[in-house]
């Protein structure tokens, strides 16, 4: 069986870590290519829609980053992340999506070295956790004719 | 002039939506004068095959209300849908899957295994039978519906003009949407028809709702006795007015009760379910990590049942995935 | 190997049921199933739901009845959370709980049972309906019909929030008090339920019960059967709707056992056929023995015809009178005759209307206080009702949290499920003689009256337009051909 290959979807804020990905850039640390990222201007701004859309379109885990509890340039947007993605965490966990798979990570502008970490790290413990399969379509669940025995 | 012709029909269905146009009272002689009733199992003698024999678009409109659940619902929402000009989504099940849809938590197996094996009034864990969907008797064959193992909604299974929402919509909604069609003046397809505002709008508690509103605990309906005008929300109690659709004249806030979202999102949300959830994680003003995680663990245990408890098969996800580590 | 008829769809009671009819090579009917297909899955999908949630997802497993379940669903957490609602909250309760089993048994009389009696089971098919009924009594009683019903529904939106899905249940009580000008309108409204229910008695008596003919369909053979019966009663065993002990009677009538909600695990079992996704209920002292009736037999039946069998007389003055007249005229108790279902219907309609007369005059029912509080960790809660169609049980077992690990639902048609399906059988038995195999229409008609007596679970046929009952009679030959179809109309 061919080994999987995570995809991740990540979500930076501009200030913070979206810097830090650039530092990581610049100084050359190479990490873990799984990884698609997109710029927001903040870590408040991302609507849980936002995540399931990701695992919905085939991401195999969810990767947000802000600045550090106190140091969010719009002062309390990632409180308001760290809120949001724990619940959203929980509802996941019930909807069968391992917890594992949102991961929310401080990380400030100049801690390069965090985002080489953090990614390679998701990689990993998500290539173990093998690919998550999505029903996109609804109706490629159905079996066409039941025969249920109890026992 | 002919009258337009009208077809009733429940999927997996309480029966409340049948309820509701009952509710009408008067108003639904009004109805029958102005419309052809030519298929309502429910209350009249015409058949399925009947509604196949008619050509296509004879109907001129459908409300089809329930879930999709079951192989006969699926067969009766296609035939229904070609012989129709429109097709009206009618009550939550049929909108985003309903109280049913929790059932996309589960599958036809670990349903049927409770039901027909492990609750306790059967004895020695049932008699080792489950329904079929065919069987032999001893005199000859009978089958039964298949029995899916996911909810859908209306229109994940045929194509639908409008949606009525609610759990079930108000007879007020519904002669509304019932005289817009005779009237000729349906808005755009696709639509909802109820008003595109959230609930605090036409809440009579908005006054007390504070502009920046900020809790530091949550109570669960059962821990409080709530304050009978105050925002509930304001309370500490959830309340999903916020994120859900208005048009109710919000029939549970005056029995002193919460929102809990029957009538779905507003047209700018695309999963209702998450939207709310951010709303309220929002407004909980706590910023130790540690608290606010216990704080969920211990006030809201079961996130699904409080966010999408009428819209779990309308969500992105749709269904709880069965096979993650 | 003979033929098959299908009749598909049942109307005016639950949207989905089926009934197959299988010949013999004499044409005499061997068998007749009573099927249901229709399956949601609340005893599993409530699982992991919060307790104080039970109420109102609970109640829609049905729109016609769900105030039963709203009120199951509340007195399975008064008992799991061990907490004794205040006076006024159980007058509220109880209230709402009687106005609802007014509006309902009226809905039933006259728009579904009511055309096989008030026009009668040999009037052509054409008058078998509504229209037929306001023809023989009148516009203005249907007027009075609708009326009535709908003030009692807004009895029920005035406390409880919505009529279709009420809110108002929580553990200790209720979500709101009721004013002096609620009362008011409550007391107005009552009254009128009362003479309504004094009308309604009127009617049964100049069209049904002064003719002869009726009652001899009534008491006639085709439509009895000699089971058990089961019914809430209260402390003197008088009918209880909203609360009290199960009281079960053998054939002969004689006390069998008497057991409150939590002990209903030692009394009641169910049943599973592969051909049907209701199960059916027995009792469990006795045995399942198959769909036959009689003391050896574990079948029961609940919903008015029982209860009036389980107690020992109704709790109010015009009810009781009332039902000592219908003991008289059937022949004493147990009353065995399943279409006499109807005339009981109308007892208890009367019982609830002197009920809500009652309740709302009662001073403490204004009290402001309507909620106790919980204070102890949940673990396992058990409520039971008389939904209009029988007894309803609601058992959750939860997690410290009061989040439902499991939950078992034993609904009202459950409890009739294998009755009805003898009762369908025997009256097709009883019609379907070896013959020709001409299956005419009132072979129909009288299937019919045979499962519409029960009033199903579900029984949103709540009105009917002109039009009769949706039958379809399909005779296949033993390849599975269609030689005959026969309609109605």
């Amino acid at each position: 069986m061919p080994e999987h290959d995570p995809k991740i979807v990540a979500m930076f804020c501009t200030w913070c870590t979206y810097t830090a990905a650039d530092l990581a850039g610049t100084s050359r640390r190479t990490y873990a290519p799984n990884v698609r990222i997109i710029r927001v201007m903040c870590s408040g701004r991302v609507d849980p829609q936002f995540v399931l859309a990701a695992f919905e379109h085939g991401a195999d885990g969810v990767l947000i980053g802000g600045c550090h509890p106190g140091d969010c340039h719009y002062q309390e947007g990632n409180y308001k992340a760290f809120r949001r993605m724990t619940l959203l965490r929980k509802m996941l966990k019930q909807m069968g999506i391992d917890e594992r798979r949102l991961r929310l990570e401080w990380i400030s502008a100049s801690e390069g070295d965090k985002v080489q970490r953090v990614i390679d790290e998701m990689t990993e413990e998500l290539r173990q956790l093998g690919p998550l399969h999505i029903q996109e379509s609804v109706a490629a669940v159905e079996t066409p004719a039941y025969a249920v025995a109890a026992g | 002039m002919s009258k337009p012709k009208v077809a009733f029909y429940w999927c997996a269905s309480c029966g409340g939506c049948e309820e509701a146009v009952v509710d009408l009272a008067e108003d639904i002689l009004k109805v029958v004068e102005a419309v052809d009733i030519v298929f309502w199992p429910v209350a009249l003698d015409f058949k399925k095959e009947d509604v196949e024999k008619m050509a296509d678009g004879e109907i001129a409109v459908s409300f089809i209300n329930g879930a999709i659940r079951m192989s006969e619902h699926e067969e009766m929402a296609h035939l229904l849908r070609k012989k129709s000009q429109y097709l009206i989504a009618f009550g939550s099940c049929s909108h985003m899957g309903g109280i049913p849809g929790l059932g996309n938590l589960w599958n036809r197996e670990k349903i049927f295994q409770r039901i027909y094996k492990d609750v306790p009034t059967l004895p020695e864990n049932g008699n080792g039978i489950y329904p079929q969907t065919q069987s032999q008797v001893p005199e000859g064959e009978v089958n039964l519906p298949e029995f899916f193992d996911t909810v859908k909604t209306l229109d994940q299974t045929v194509d639908v003009d409008y949606y009525l929402p609610g759990c079930p919509p108000t007879p007020k909604l519904i002669m509304q949407a019932v005289n817009a069609i005779l009237e000729g003046k349906l808005p755009e397809k696709g639509s909802v028809l109820a008003p595109d505002t959230a609930l605090c709008d036409e809440c009579d508690r908005k006054e007390s709702k504070p502009e920046k509103l900020l809790i530091k605990d949550i109570k669960r309906v059962h821990e409080v006795i709530a304050d009978a005008e105050q925002c509930f929300l304001a309370q500490g109690i959830i309340c999903l007015g916020p994120a859900t659709r208005s048009g109710c004249e919000t029939l549970c806030i005056n029995a002193n009760m919460p929102c809990t979202g029957c009538f779905g999102p507003t047209s700018r949300v695309k999963d209702y379910g998450a939207k709310v959830l951010s709303g309220i994680a929002s407004i909980v003003d706590i910023n130790d990590e540690d608290e606010a995680a216990r704080l969920f663990d211990e006030k809201i245990p079961d996130p699904v049942g409080v966010f999408y408890k009428y819209s779990l098969p309308s969500s992105m996800l749709k269904r709880k995935n069965m096979g993650d580590a | 190997m003979g033929r098959k008829i299908t009749i598909n769809p049942i109307t005016r009671l639950e949207g989905h049921g089926i009934i197959d009819v299988f010949l013999n090579k004499d044409d005499g009917v061997d068998r007749a199933y009573f099927r249901v297909p229709e399956l949601r899955g609340f005893e599993k999908f409530t699982e992991g739901r919060l307790a104080e949630e039970m109420p109102q997802i609970t109640q829609r497993i049905c729109g016609v009845c769900p105030t039963a379940h709203h009120m199951a669903a509340t007195k399975a957490l008064d008992y799991l959370y061990q907490v004794e609602p205040p006076a006024a909250a159980k007058k509220i309760r109880e209230f709402i709980y009687n106005v609802f089993m007014v509006e309902d048994h009226a809905l039933h009389f006259f728009f579904l049972g009511g055309p096989d009696f008030v026009v009668g089971p040999k009037a052509p098919k054409s008058e078998r309906n509504i229209l037929g009924v306001l023809k023989i009594v009148g516009m203005e009683v249907g007027k009075k019909v609708i009326n009535m019903r709908r003030e009692l529904r807004e009895l029920i939106t005035m406390m409880g929030g919505k009529v279709i899905h009420p809110v108002c249940g929580l553990p200790g009580g209720v979500s709101k008090a009721m004013t002096d000008a609620e009362q008011r309108q409550a007391v107005a409204v009552a009254d009128r339920a009362v003479e309504f229910a004094e009308f309604s008695m009127g009617i049964l008596d100049d069209v049904i019960l002064k003719n002869k003919e009726y009652v001899d369909i009534i008491t006639s053979d085709a439509y009895t059967h000699k089971t058990y019966y089961m019914g809430l009663v209260d402390k003197n065993n008088k009918v209880n709707f909203y609360d009290g002990m199960l009281r079960v009677v053998d054939p002969d009538g004689k006390e069998f056992a008497k057991f409150p909600a939590d002990r209903y695990l030692d009394y009641v079992a169910e049943h599973v056929e592969p051909w049907s996704f209701i199960k059916f209920c027995y009792l469990k002292p006795v045995g399942w023995k198959g769909f036959v009736g009689g003391k050896d037999s574990g079948v029961y039946a609940v919903a008015p015809l029982a209860r009036l069998n389980a107690a020992e007389g109704m709790a109010t003055p015009k009810a009781q009178a009332a039902y000592e007249k219908y003991l008289e005229v059937l022949g004493g108790k147990p009353v065995h005759f399943t279409l006499a279902t109807h005339w009981a219907r109308l007892i208890e309609l009367m019982q609830a209307a002197e009920s809500i007369a009652l309740l709302a005059r009662d001073p403490e029912i204004v009290a402001p206080h309507v909620r106790e509080l919980p204070s102890t960790t949940p673990k396992e809660g058990f409520g039971v009702v008389e939904a209009p169609r029988g007894t309803l049980f609601h058992h959750y077992q939860t997690d410290d949290q009061g989040v439902i690990t499991k939950a078992n639902l034993i609904v009202a048609t459950q409890n009739n499920a294998a009755r009805i399906a003898m009762s369908v059988d025997k009256a097709a038995k009883g019609l379907i003689k070896n013959g020709k195999g001409k299956i005419d229409e009132g072979l129909l008609n009288m299937v019919e009256m045979a499962f519409r007596a029960y009033d199903p679970c579900h029984g949103c046929a709540c009105h009917s337009l002109p039009g009769e009952i949706a039958l379809k009679a399909l005779i296949h030959d033993a390849t599975g051909e269609v030689i005959e179809e026969i309609m109605r109309p």
